[in-house]
C-alpha cells in the first residue's frame, strides 16, 4: 500500500519525466547535428523517432495512476470546464432532465409507497388480508371472523378492523372523529408496541360493550392532547358513553389502510356505543372491513387458502343460509383488496408511463442537443484525434459530459420530488378524515431516480457515438466543421420527430383530461351546489336511539330555518356526490324471494324530509313530491329519478303509481318523479338510477341538513354552529359549503386531471425547447451557405424555406404522429380511473356483489368504502341484501 | 490499454531487454535505446519514445532505480541501475523466455528440434 505517498510524490515524478524526455530528444537531435543535419531537420527528425511525446508521457503517467479512475477525473474536470464555457447549454439540460426525472420519481415514490412497499408494521411483506372468493369486496360479519380465526391453522393471529366514526368529548367541545374498531389481538397480531402507556389486547374482551378502552393514535394525541403524558387512564366520552384511555399508539404506525388513518382504536366488541347497534351475532351481515394477519413463517400463499378454504366447507356445512359459497383468496391489505387496488394500480401504471414518455422525450432532446455540440466541436474532435488521442478516449469523454449532465439533473430533481413527496405525505386534502398518503421517499426511490438518471445519461450521451467514429479528423482539420447537407434521414431528425410525436400524445391527452373536467364542472347535477351550506351529522354520534331521531332531525330544521338570511332547509342522510353511497336492490312489485340474484338492479337510496328536493332546487318532474303526512302509519312511498323511471318501468308516464319492492320486502309505491343527477364521486358517471324514500317512513341517523340561503354561505356559519349548540351541546357536526363539500368528491378525477395537466404542460415545454434547438443548430450549421445563398440573390422566402422546411416537415411528421397516438391513447386514458374524460360510466364492477355505486378510482371507492361502514349499521344490512327491520 | 509501446514485439519483451542492459550497466534513457538498437543489428525498430512507459513501469515496481546525474560527455542524465529484485526477475523471464523459445522453435520447426 504505497500509493498514499504516490499521491504526493506523482508530481515530483512527472515533472522528472517531462524533463528526462526533453533531454532525450535534445541529445538525438545534437546526435543528428553532429552527423551533419541542420538544427530545425535535426529536431524534427528526433521528434519523429522518439514518437508520440504526448502520448507516451500520459501512458508514462498512467503507470502511476489508477489509470481509469483517473483519467475519468481529467475528464470530469474537462467536462466542468466545458460546461463552465456554455453555462445556458448546461442549465437547459439540466433542468430538462430535472424535470423528467422528477415527474419519474413523484410517481414511482407513490407507486413505491402504495403497491412495492407492504404496510409499515413489523414483517409487513408476510401480511395478507383475506378476501371472500373472487368478490372484490373483502368484508367479512364478525362470527365468520372469530370462525376464521380460531380455525385456521396458517396465521399467526388473525385481526380485524372496520372503520367508524364517533363524536369524542374529551374537554368541553365535542368532535368528530375517525376510528378503528379493532379486534382485541390487532396490535398483538400486527406486532405493534405501543409508544405511551399500553394497547388493547385480547385479555380485553369480555363479550359485548365490555372493553370501553380506547388508544390513541400519536398524530391524534399529538394534535387534541397536545402530547400530554398524563393522558393514560383519563376518561373521554365516546358518543357520550365513557372509555378509559389505554395509550398511544407509535408515530410510524397509521392503521392499516392506505390514504386513510384513523385519529384513535376501540375494541371491535364495543362496536354497540359506537355504531348504536351491534352485529357482533349476526352471521350474514358482512361489516368487518378488513380481517388481516401475518402468515407463519413456512406457510405458503397456496397453502393458507387451501386452510382458510377448508375453514369455508365447514361454514358452508354448518351455515348454509349466511355462508354461500365461502371459499377465500389472500390479498395484499392497504388498499383494500381487489376492490380498490387495481383501478389505483392501473392509474398509476398510467401515469408512469406518461412519465417515462416525459423521460424519453427529454433524452431524446437531449440526444439531439449533444449530438448538436458533438457536430459544433467536430473541429475540437478532429484535433484531438489528429494528435492521438483514441476514439474511445474521446467517447468516454463525451459520455461523461452527458452522464455529468444526467447526475447533476437527476440530483435536481430528486431534491425537487422529495420535497413535493415530503409535502404530499403531508398533506390532509380533506378537512373531513385524517390521511395517510406513504409516499415518502426511501432507498428504494432514491435509487431508480439513479438508475434513471445513469439510464438517460448513456442513452443520450450515446446519440453522438457514431458520429465520432465515423469524422475524419483530416478531413474536418482542413475543411472546417463539415457543412454537409444530407436529404438523408439522420438520427437527429428521428430523434425529433420521436420527441414531437410524444410529446404530441402527453399535450393531447392532458388537454382531453382537462377539458373533460371543465365540461363535467358545468354539468347539471340534479341539484344546485351554489349558495348552499351542508351540515353533516350523525345523530348516533350523540346517543339518540332511533326512535328519538326523527324528533330532533325536524326540530333541527325549524332551528336552521329560524337563522336570518335562511331562505329554506331540507335534511337528506347521505349528499348526492358525497363520498359514500348508499346502492340498494330494487325487486319487482312481485318478488317474494328477495336475495340479490333476484333483484332487478339497484338504485342509490337517499332518505330525505320533504323539504330536501326544494333546499336542494331538484327539479320535480312529475307526480308529487314528500309531506311529513308520508309517515310510519301511511302506505310506504318513494321518489324516483327518471332514469329509474326509465329502467324499471319503462316510461315515465307509466312510473307514477306504480310500485316496487326493497331488500326487506317493503312495498313501495312512486309518488313523483325527478330530474336526473350526479350521485357518485364521480361526475363522468352513466346516469343512475336514484330513489328517494321520506324519513318519515325510513327513519336514519344520518343527518345532513341542506341550508340555503340568499347570500354568501360562509357568514352563515357561526350561526348555523350556534343555533345547533343550543340544541345539542353534544352533537358534533361538520359544517361547509356544498361547493367545498364536492372538492372532496371530485379529488379523485382533480387530482388525475392535475397529474396529466403537469405531465402535459411538460411534454408541451420539451417539445418547444427540442424544436428551438434544433431550428437553432441547424440553422447555425448553414450560415454560410445561406449568407452565400443570398449573396446570389436569394429571395427570403427560399432562404427561410432552405433553413426551416425541413424542420418544419419533421415536425409536421411528429405532431401528426403524436396526434393520432395521443387520439387513441385516448381511448385508453377513459379507462384510467377518476379520469373525468370518460365518455361512458366507470367500470361496472360486480352488479351482485352487494354494492352497484363503482367509481372505480380509488377515492371514491376508498370512500365509498368508507362511507359505508360509517353509515348505520342498518345500511349494511341492506346492502349485503338481507332483511332488517327498521 | 493496447500496448503500442511494445508494438512488434511481445509483452515484457521490451522490459527484459531494458533490464538485461541495465544488468551489463546503469544507462540513461536514450543509451538504453542505442544499446538495444546496436545490440540488435537495427532488427527491432524500437520507437525511441516508448522505452519511457516500459521505464516507469519498472521503476514503480521496484526493478530499476533512477539517479539524475552527468554522463560521460558532461550531460545532465537520469541513470537508471538494476536492483536485487529486478536481477531476480530478470532470470525469471530469460528462463521462461527460453522455454517459449524452445517451444515456438519446436512447433515451426519440429524436425530439427527433434534432432538438436
Amino acid at each position: 500500500m504505497n500509493w498514499i505517498p504516490q499521491i504526493f510524490r506523482r508530481r515530483k515524478l512527472y515533472n522528472e519525466l517531462s524533463e528526462e524526455i526533453r533531454l532525450h530528444i535534445e541529445e538525438r537531435t545534437e546526435q543528428l547535428m553532429r552527423e551533419g543535419m541542420s538544427a530545425t531537420e535535426a529536431e524534427q527528425t528526433a521528434r519523429r523517432a522518439f514518437g508520440n511525446r504526448t502520448l507516451l508521457e500520459e501512458r508514462s503517467r498512467e503507470v502511476w495512476q489508477w489509470p481509469t479512475l483517473e483519467s475519468i477525473g481529467a475528464d470530469v474536470r474537462f467536462a466542468l470546464r466545458q460546461f463552465r464555457r456554455s453555462p445556458g447549454f448546461a442549465f437547459a439540460a439540466i433542468v430538462t432532465l430535472a424535470l423528467a426525472i422528477g415527474a419519474n420519481a413523484v410517481v414511482f415514490a407513490v407507486l413505491n409507497g402504495f403497491f412495492l412497499r407492504p404496510l409499515n408494521v413489523p414483517q409487513g411483506q408476510s401480511l395478507y388480508a383475506i378476501q371472500r372468493g373472487n368478490d372484490p369486496y373483502i368484508v367479512q360479519s364478525y362470527p365468520d371472523y372469530l370462525d376464521l380465526r380460531d380455525r385456521n391453522r396458517s396465521f399467526d393471529g388473525l385481526a380485524a378492523y372496520t372503520i367508524s366514526q364517533a363524536g369524542i368529548v374529551t374537554g368541553n367541545d365535542p368532535s368528530h372523529a375517525w376510528l378503528y374498531q379493532v379486534s382485541g389481538n390487532y396490535f398483538d397480531a400486527l406486532g405493534i408496541h405501543p409508544y405511551m402507556g399500553r394497547l388493547i389486547h385480547a385479555s380485553d374482551e369480555h363479550g359485548p360493550n365490555s372493553a370501553p378502552y380506547i388508544v390513541l393514535s400519536y398524530a391524534y394525541w399529538h394534535s387534541h392532547f397536545h402530547d400530554d403524558r398524563g393522558v393514560v387512564g383519563r376518561s373521554v366520552l365516546l358518543n357520550k358513553h365513557p372509555f378509559t384511555v389505554l395509550g398511544v399508539s407509535p408515530p410510524e404506525f397509521r392503521g392499516t389502510l392506505l390514504i386513510f388513518s384513523p385519529d384513535f382504536f376501540v375494541p371491535m366488541v364495543n362496536s354497540e356505543q359506537i355504531d348504536g347497534e351491534s352485529f357482533l351475532n349476526a352471521r350474514g351481515t358482512r361489516w368487518v372491513f378488513e380481517v388481516l394477519g401475518h402468515l407463519k413463517p413456512g406457510v405458503t400463499q397456496a397453502q393458507a387458502t387451501a386452510d382458510l378454504d377448508s375453514v369455508g366447507s365447514y361454514l358452508e356445512k354448518t351455515y348454509p343460509r349466511d355462508d354461500t359459497q365461502s371459499t377465500f383468496s389472500l390479498v395484499r391489505p392497504g388498499l383494500h383488496g381487489d376492490f380498490v387496488a387495481p383501478a389505483v394500480r392501473a392509474f398509476l401504471a398510467g401515469l408512469m408511463v406518461l412519465a417515462g414518455l416525459i423521460l424519453l422525450a427529454a433524452c431524446a432532446n437531449l440526444g439531439s442537443l449533444f449530438a448538436a455540440r458533438a457536430a459544433d466541436r467536430g473541429r475540437e474532435v478532429a484535433l484531438r484525434l489528429a494528435l492521438g488521442s483514441t476514439r474511445t478516449r474521446i467517447l468516454r469523454q463525451l459520455l461523461t459530459e452527458a452522464l455529468l449532465i444526467s447526475l447533476a439533473g437527476g440530483a435536481a430533481g430528486l431534491v425537487a420530488s422529495v420535497m413535493l413527496l415530503r409535502r404530499l405525505s403531508a398533506w390532509q386534502a380533506f378537512p373531513q378524515f385524517p390521511m395517510n398518503i406513504p409516499v415518502r421517499p426511501d432507498a428504494t426511490v432514491y435509487l431508480f431516480a439513479l438508475l434513471l438518471a445513469l439510464v438517460s445519461g448513456l442513452l443520450f450521451g450515446i446519440v453522438p457515438v457514431r458520429q465520432v467514429f465515423k469524422s475524419n479528423p483530416y478531413e474536418i482539420v482542413k475543411a472546417g466543421s463539415s457543412a454537409r447537407i444530407g436529404r438523408k434521414l439522420t438520427v437527429r431528425d428521428l430523434l425529433l420527430v420521436l420527441q414531437v410525436a410524444i410529446c404530441g400524445v402527453l399535450v393531447t391527452s392532458s388537454m382531453v383530461a382537462v377539458r373533460g373536467l371543465a365540461r363535467s364542472l358545468h354539468t347539471n347535477f340534479g341539484f344546485e351546489p351554489q349558495d348552499t351550506l351542508l351540515v353533516n351529522t350523525n345523530l348516533a354520534m350523540a346517543g339518540y336511539p332511533p326512535d328519538k331521531m326523527p324528533a330532533m332531525q325536524k326540530r333541527m330544521m325549524n332551528a336552521m330555518q329560524t337563522i336570518p338570511g335562511v331562505t329554506s332547509v331540507g335534511l337528506v342522510d347521505i349528499p348526492p356526490l358525497h363520498m359514500g353511497w348508499n346502492p340498494s336492490y330494487v325487486f319487482s312489485n312481485r318478488a317474494t324471494d328477495m336475495r340479490p340474484p333476484n333483484a332487478e338492479g339497484q338504485a342509490i337510496e337517499y332518505r330525505i324530509s320533504p323539504e330536501y328536493l326544494q333546499a336542494a332546487k331538484t327539479v320535480l318532474l312529475a307526480g308529487r313530491n314528500f309531506s311529513w303526512h308520508d309517515d310510519a302509519n301511511a302506505p310506504r312511498v318513494a321518489v324516483v329519478n327518471r332514469e329509474f323511471a326509465r329502467k324499471f318501468f319503462a316510461n315515465r308516464s307509466q312510473a307514477v303509481g306504480a310500485n316496487f319492492k326493497i331488500t326487506d320486502g317493503t312495498l313501495l309505491q312512486v309518488v313523483g318523479i325527478v330530474e336526473d343527477g350526479k350521485y357518485t364521486a364521480n361526475l363522468a358517471e352513466d346516469p343512475q338510477p336514484a330513489m328517494f324514500l321520506p324519513l318519515g317512513q325510513f327513519p336514519t341517523g344520518g343527518t345532513c341538513l341542506v341550508v340555503r340561503s340568499g347570500r354568501d354561505p360562509q357568514q352563515l356559519v357561526a350561526a348555523v354552529r350556534s343555533t345547533l349548540r343550543d340544541l345539542d351541546p353534544g352533537l358534533p357536526a361538520f359544517i361547509q359549503t356544498w361547493n367545498e363539500e364536492m372538492n372532496g368528491a371530485l379529488f379523485a378525477s382533480r387530482m388525475a386531471t392535475a397529474s396529466l395537466g403537469v405531465l402535459g404542460v411538460m411534454g408541451a415545454m420539451l417539445s418547444i425547447t427540442g424544436i428551438f434547438g434544433m431550428a437553432a443548430f441547424s440553422v447555425g450549421k448553414r450560415l454560410r451557405e445561406l449568407g452565400i445563398r443570398i449573396a446570389l440573390g436569394a429571395q427570403r422566402k427560399e432562404v427561410l424555406y432552405a433553413a426551416l422546411g425541413r424542420a418544419f416537415k419533421l415536425l409536421a411528421i411528429g405532431s401528426a404522429a403524436g396526434l393520432a397516438l395521443g387520439l387513441h391513447a385516448r381511448t385508453r386514458l377513459h379507462r384510467l380511473p377518476g379520469n373525468a374524460t370518460r365518455p361512458a360510466g366507470p367500470c361496472r364492477r360486480g352488479g351482485d356483489d352487494g354494492l352497484t355505486g363503482c367509481g372505480g378510482d380509488l377515492d371514491s371507492s376508498a370512500t365509498r368504502a368508507f362511507g359505508q361502514s360509517s353509515s348505520s349499521a342498518a345500511r349494511r344490512l341492506k346492502q349485503q341484501g338481507f332483511p332488517v327491520n327498521r | 490499454m493496447a500496448d503500442t509501446n511494445s508494438r512488434d514485439l511481445f509483452p515484457g519483451a521490451l522490459e527484459m531487454m531494458i533490464l538485461e542492459s541495465l544488468r551489463r550497466q546503469p544507462a540513461h534513457g536514450y543509451a538504453l535505446v542505442q544499446h538495444i538498437q546496436q545490440r540488435s543489428n537495427n532488427l527491432l525498430q524500437v520507437e525511441e519514445g516508448s522505452l519511457y512507459p516500459a521505464l516507469q513501469r519498472l521503476l514503480k515496481a521496484k526493478l530499476v532505480k533512477a539517479e539524475w546525474g552527468l554522463s560521460s560527455t558532461n550531460r545532465r542524465v537520469r541513470t537508471y541501475q538494476i536492483t536485487a529484485s529486478g536481477l531476480r526477475r530478470l532470470e525469471q523471464q530469460i528462463s521462461s523466455f527460453e522455454r517459449m523459445f524452445q517451444g515456438i522453435s519446436l512447433v515451426l520447426d519440429p524436425g530439427e528440434a527433434r534432432t538438436s
